[in-house]
C-alpha cells in the first residue's frame, strides 16, 4: 500500500467560530445597549460568557446577535444600567 | 477609561462565539480570562467534564489552543507527560495546563494531581469548582457545599462539607496554591499572572457558578461568584511558597445573601443556614490565623 | 561491534527502550515488570540514556503520563503486568483511539484472587480489543529485538498506533539468556530519532484532540484504527526482514513456523509455550508423529492469510494457551483461530487451556496433548483442560 493511498480518519478538530452552529437561535431575552449611557467600561465585554460583545477601537460594545445566547450577564455587570433586556419576538 | 482596560486582557478570543455552554456559564467566563492571560503558547489538557462538552462537536471546536481531552482520572499525569515531553525537545515557553472540573479533581482525578505535585511537575492545574457532577446532570461531588440539592442528594440535602483541595494542595508544598472569583477579576487575574510566572507545580482553584446545577438566574453569575467571596462562602487566598496569605478581606455580608440567589439550597432551614455560616466563618478565620501567625506549610 | 550479554528478559526489555532513544518512560513497579523499571532509571540515572523518567502514581497514570508525552511529541515507553495492565485498561484504549505510537512491556502474570505473580495470559488477552499492536516473545532476544521493531511499525504513517510487546512472567522476566545488544549506530538507522507523524500538541496548530463525536463521525473512526492496524501485518514483514537485513535475526513475522511443511499435527500456541512446542515436535517425529509448531508471534493484528496458507490442509490443528475466557468456549487463540478457520477448512481444531498461573507446561506435556488429541479422533468438546487436578 502506498502513502499517496493512505489518509486518516482521526479524532481531531479545527477551532471555529459557531462550532455548535449559530447559538444566537438559544436566546429569548435579547440585550440592547444604550450607548447614550454606555461609558465604554468594557465589563460586558469581559464577562460575556460567549464571547459576543466586541468592543471597537474606541471601546464601544457591539453585540453580535449570531451567537449571543440572551443570558442577561452583560445586562447584570452594567454599571450605569446601560443594556436593557427585551423578550425576543417569537417567530 | 476603564477598569477592564486597566487589566490589560487581550481582545484576541481564545474560546470562540458559538461554544455550547448554557446561559450564563461561569466555567465559560472563567475559561475565556484565564486564556486571554495565558495567552497563545498554552495548552489545555481535559478530561471528562462540561468543558470537554462545550468544545462543540468534531470536526468543529470552539477552542483556539492545542486542547487534549483526556480521561476523567487523568489530567494530573496527562499533563505530566505532556510537559517533559516538552522539556526533552527543549521548548521552554509553553504553558501545560491542566483544567478540570471539581470532580475530576477532589474526586477521581486526586490521585494523578497529588503524584504530580509531589513529584514538582512543572504544571499549572486549575480546576473550575462549579461544585458538582455538572456533566452528568448535577450529581454530588466531593466539592458540593453543605446543604445543596443535587440529583444523588435530591431530598435532604448534602450532609458534609466540602474537601478543602487547596490546602491539600498547599499541604503537598508546591511553590504556589490560589482560589479565585471571577467576582473579583482584578485578584483573579494578577494570580493567574503570578502562576504564569512560577515554575513547577501551580495549582488554581475557581470558584464557577452555573445557573443549571446551582438553580440560578442565568443573569446572576457574576453577581453570586462576587457574593461568595463577600459572605466568606468563598475566601480568596494564595499560598505562595508554603506562606498563606488571603488577598481579598471584605466586610463579611450574612450568607443568606449568597444562598438566596440559589435555587439548590431553597430547602435549608435555619439551623442548617446558621451551622454552615459558622463553618464559613471559623474556615475565614482559620485562614485569617495562619496568614497572621505566619506559619509556612 | 555488537556484543554478547547473559541477561534476563526484563533487562533485555530495558535494554531494548534504551536502544530506540525513547524520550519519557512514565512507569509504576509491580512484579514481575518491576526489574525492567529499576534498569530504565538507572539508564537515566547515569546518563547512559537522554530521556524523562517519571516515577508516576499508579499504571492508570503512567499510561495516561505515555499519552500526554507521545502528544507532547515524544516517544513514550512503559512496562506493566497483570494488575497493572488492568488498572491502566482505560488509558490503553485511549492511548489506540488517540492513535499515539507508545511502547509498552507487558510481563505476562495471572490474576488475583488469590495472589498469583506468575505466568498467565489473561492480562494481555484483556485488553486485546483495545486497538493496541500485540507481540509475544519466545525468548530475550526476541524481547530486545521486537521492541525496536514494534517502535519502527507503530510510528509508520500507515499505522499510528501503539503497540505491546508481551513476555511470559519469570520464564523470561527473571531469566538469564545470552542477548546480543546492537550497535546503536545500526539501531539509529533503522529507527531514526522520533518525529511525530500524527497527533502532536502544538501551539502553531491549536488543534483539539478527542473532542465529542457524534454518531454521525464514530464509527469511521474505528474504520481507520482496524484499517490502520490491520496494515501493520504487511509492514511487520517488511521491517522483520529489513531488521533481519542489519541485524540477522528474524523472529517469524507474524507466526513463526517450524518443521510445518510435511508435518501432519501442528501445535499452535504463544510465547514461551512456542518453543517447548518446537521440542515436542521433535519428539513426537522421533516417535513417528509427523508434528510441527506454529508460535504466533503477533497476536493483534491477527494474522489470516499467513494462519489460513499454513493450517488448512493438515491432520489436526492443537492450540495449547495459558488463557481461558471464563464462561466463554476456550482461550483467546482457539476461539479466534476457529473463527477465522470456519468455511475455509474441515481441518480439526483442539484447544487445550493449561498452565494458568504459572503451571509447569513443559515439550512432555505438549507431547502428551498431541497424542491425546490424535486419539480423540474429532474434538468433542470446544475445549479441553489439562492437568487439572481433581479429585
Ligand atoms: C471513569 C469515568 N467515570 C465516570 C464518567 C462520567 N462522567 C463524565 S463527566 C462527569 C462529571 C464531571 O464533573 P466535574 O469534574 O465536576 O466537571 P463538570 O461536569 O461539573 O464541569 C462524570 C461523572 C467518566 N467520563 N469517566
Ligand atoms: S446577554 Fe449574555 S450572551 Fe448575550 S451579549 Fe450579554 S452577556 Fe453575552
Ligand atoms: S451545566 Fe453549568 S458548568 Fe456545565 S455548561 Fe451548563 S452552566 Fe456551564
Ligand atoms: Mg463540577
Amino acid at each position: 500500500m502506498e502513502m499517496a493511498d493512505f489518509f486518516h480518519i482521526m479524532p481531531v478538530s479545527k477551532p471555529s467560530v459557531g462550532a455548535v452552529g449559530k447559538t444566537g437561535t438559544w436566546r429569548v431575552f435579547k440585550p440592547i445597549i444604550d450607548h447614550e449611557k454606555c461609558t465604554r467600561c468594557g465589563l460586558c465585554w469581559i464577562y460575556c460568557p460567549d464571547e459576543s460583545i466586541e468592543l471597537k477601537e474606541d471601546d464601544t460594545p457591539k453585540i453580535n446577535y449570531d451567537f449571543c445566547k440572551g443570558c442577561g450577564i452583560c445586562s447584570d455587570v452594567c454599571p450605569v444600567k446601560a443594556i436593557k433586556m427585551e423578550a425576543e419576538e417569537i417567530g | 477609561m476603564s477598569a477592564v482596560r486597566n487589566l490589560g486582557l487581550t481582545k484576541e478570543r481564545f474560546l470562540l462565539p458559538g461554544h455550547s455552554a448554557c446561559h450564563g456559564c461561569g466555567l465559560a467566563i472563567n475559561l475565556k480570562i484565564v486564556l486571554k492571560v495565558l495567552g497563545k503558547r498554552t495548552i489545555l489538557v481535559i478530561p471528562a467534564c462540561c468543558s470537554s462538552v462545550i468544545q462543540g462537536p468534531y470536526p468543529k471546536v470552539a477552542f483556539k489552543v492545542p486542547t487534549m481531552n483526556i480521561a476523567f482520572a487523568s489530567t494530573g499525569a496527562a499533563i505530566s507527560g505532556v510537559s517533559r515531553a516538552l522539556k526533552i525537545r527543549g521548548i521552554e515557553d509553553v504553558f501545560v495546563v491542566g483544567w478540570a472540573g471539581d470532580g475530576g479533581t477532589v474526586d477521581i482525578g486526586i490521585q494523578a494531581l497529588s503524584g504530580a505535585a509531589e513529584r514538582g511537575e512543572n504544571i499549572l492545574y486549575i480546576c473550575y469548582d462549579n461544585q458538582a457532577y455538572m456533566n452528568t446532570g448535577i450529581q454530588r461531588s466531593g466539592s458540593t457545599p453543605y446543604g445543596a440539592w443535587t440529583t444523588t442528594t435530591p431530598i435532604v440535602g448534602k450532609k458534609q462539607f466540602p474537601k478543602d483541595l487547596p490546602l491539600i494542595m498547599a499541604a503537598h508544598r508546591i511553590p504556589y496554591v490560589a482560589t479565585a472569583s471571577l467576582g473579583y477579576l482584578a485578584d483573579m487575574i494578577r494570580k493567574l499572572r503570578k502562576a504564569k510566572e512560577i515554575k513547577g507545580p501551580r495549582y488554581i482553584h475557581l470558584l464557577s457558578p452555573c445557573p443549571v446545577g446551582w438553580r440560578h438566574d442565568s443573569a446572576h453569575t457574576v453577581r453570586i461568584a462576587k457574593l461568595a467571596v463577600d459572605t466568606w462562602a468563598w475566601p480568596l487566598y494564595e499560598v505562595e511558597n508554603g506562606r498563606v496569605k488571603v488577598t481579598v478581606k471584605p466586610k463579611r455580608k450574612p450568607l443568606k445573601e449568597y444562598i438566596s440567589l440559589q435555587g439548590r439550597f431553597k430547602r435549608l432551614t435555619d439551623g442548617e443556614i446558621k451551622l454552615m455560616e459558622e463553618e464559613v466563618i471559623r474556615r475565614y478565620e482559620m485562614l485569617l490565623k495562619m496568614e497572621k501567625s505566619g506559619i509556612e506549610f | 561491534m555488537a556484543k554478547w550479554e547473559m541477561m534476563t528478559g526484563n533487562k533485555a526489555a530495558a535494554v531494548g527502550a534504551k536502544l530506540a532513544r525513547v524520550q519519557v518512560i512514565p512507569a509504576y513497579p509491580i512484579t514481575p515488570q518491576t526489574t525492567i523499571v529499576e534498569y530504565l532509571s538507572k539508564f537515566v540515572e547515569q546518563g547512559e540514556l537522554k530521556a524523562e523518567f517519571i516515577r508516576v502514581e499508579s499504571e492508570h497514570s503512567a499510561m495516561a503520563a505515555c499519552i500526554g508525552a507521545a502528544a507532547g511529541g515524544a516517544r513514550a515507553f512503559t512496562a506493566t503486568s497483570s494488575h497493572g495492565l488492568l488498572l491502566m485498561t482505560e488509558m490503553v484504549f485511549w492511548a489506540a483511539g488517540a492513535r499515539l505510537p507508545i511502547g509498552m512491556a507487558v510481563v505476562n502474570r495471572a490474576l488475583a484472587p488469590p495472589w498469583n505473580i506468575h505466568v498467565e495470559h489473561t492480562d494481555s488477552h484483556s485488553q486485546r480489543d483495545s486497538g493496541f499492536i500485540q507481540f509475544y516473545a519466545k525468548d530475550n532476544q526476541e524481547v530486545l529485538d521486537t521492541i525496536i521493531l514494534m517502535y519502527k511499525v507503530a510510528e509508520d504513517e500507515r499505522v499510528l498506533l501503539p503497540a505491546m510487546i508481551c513476555l511470559d512472567g519469570f520464564i523470561l522476566s527473571h531469566t538469564y539468556m545470552p542477548v546480543e545488544i546492537p550497535d546503536q549506530e545500526d539501531v539509529d538507522l533503522f529507527l531514526p530519532p522520533y518525529e511525530p507523524k500524527g497527533f502532536l500538541l502544538d501551539p502553531e496548530e491549536p488543534l483539539t484532540y478527542g473532542s465529542l463525536t457524534l454518531p454521525e463521525h464514530y464509527m469511521e473512526m474505528r474504520y481507520d484504527i482496524q484499517r490502520s492496524i490491520e496494515s501493520a501485518r504487511d509492514l511487520i514483514l517488511k521491517y522483520s526482514k529489513e531488521y533481519e537485513e542489519i541485524f540477522g535475526r528474524y523472529h517469524g513475522g507474524l507466526l513463526e513456523l517450524y518443521k510445518v511443511e510435511d508435518a501432519d499435527y501442528l501445535l499452535i500456541s504463544m510465547g514461551t509455550l512456542g518453543e517447548e512446542a518446537k521440542v515436542a515436535a521433535d519428539t513426537l517425529r522421533r516417535e513417528g508423529i509427523k508434528a510441527g509448531a506454529v508460535r504466533v508471534r503477533v497476536f493483534r493484528p491477527f494474522p489470516t492469510e499467513t494462519f489460513v496458507n499454513t493450517v488448512s490442509e493438515k491432520k489436526a490443528l492443537i492450540v495449547v494457551e495459558r488463557h481461558l475466557s471464563l464462561g466463554g468456549i476456550g482461550g483467546a487463540l482457539g476461539t479466534e483461530l476457529k473463527a477465522l478457520l470456519y468455511g475455509k477448512t474441515d481441518v480439526p481444531i483442539f484447544n487445550y487451556v493449561t498452565g494458568l498461573g504459572g503451571r509447569d507446561t513443559t515439550y512432555i506435556d505438549l507431547a502428551k496433548i498431541v497424542k491425546h488429541s490424535i486419539k480423540t479422533g474429532r474434538p468433542k468438546d470446544n475445549y479441553m483442560w489439562y492437568n487439572l487436578k481433581m479429585g
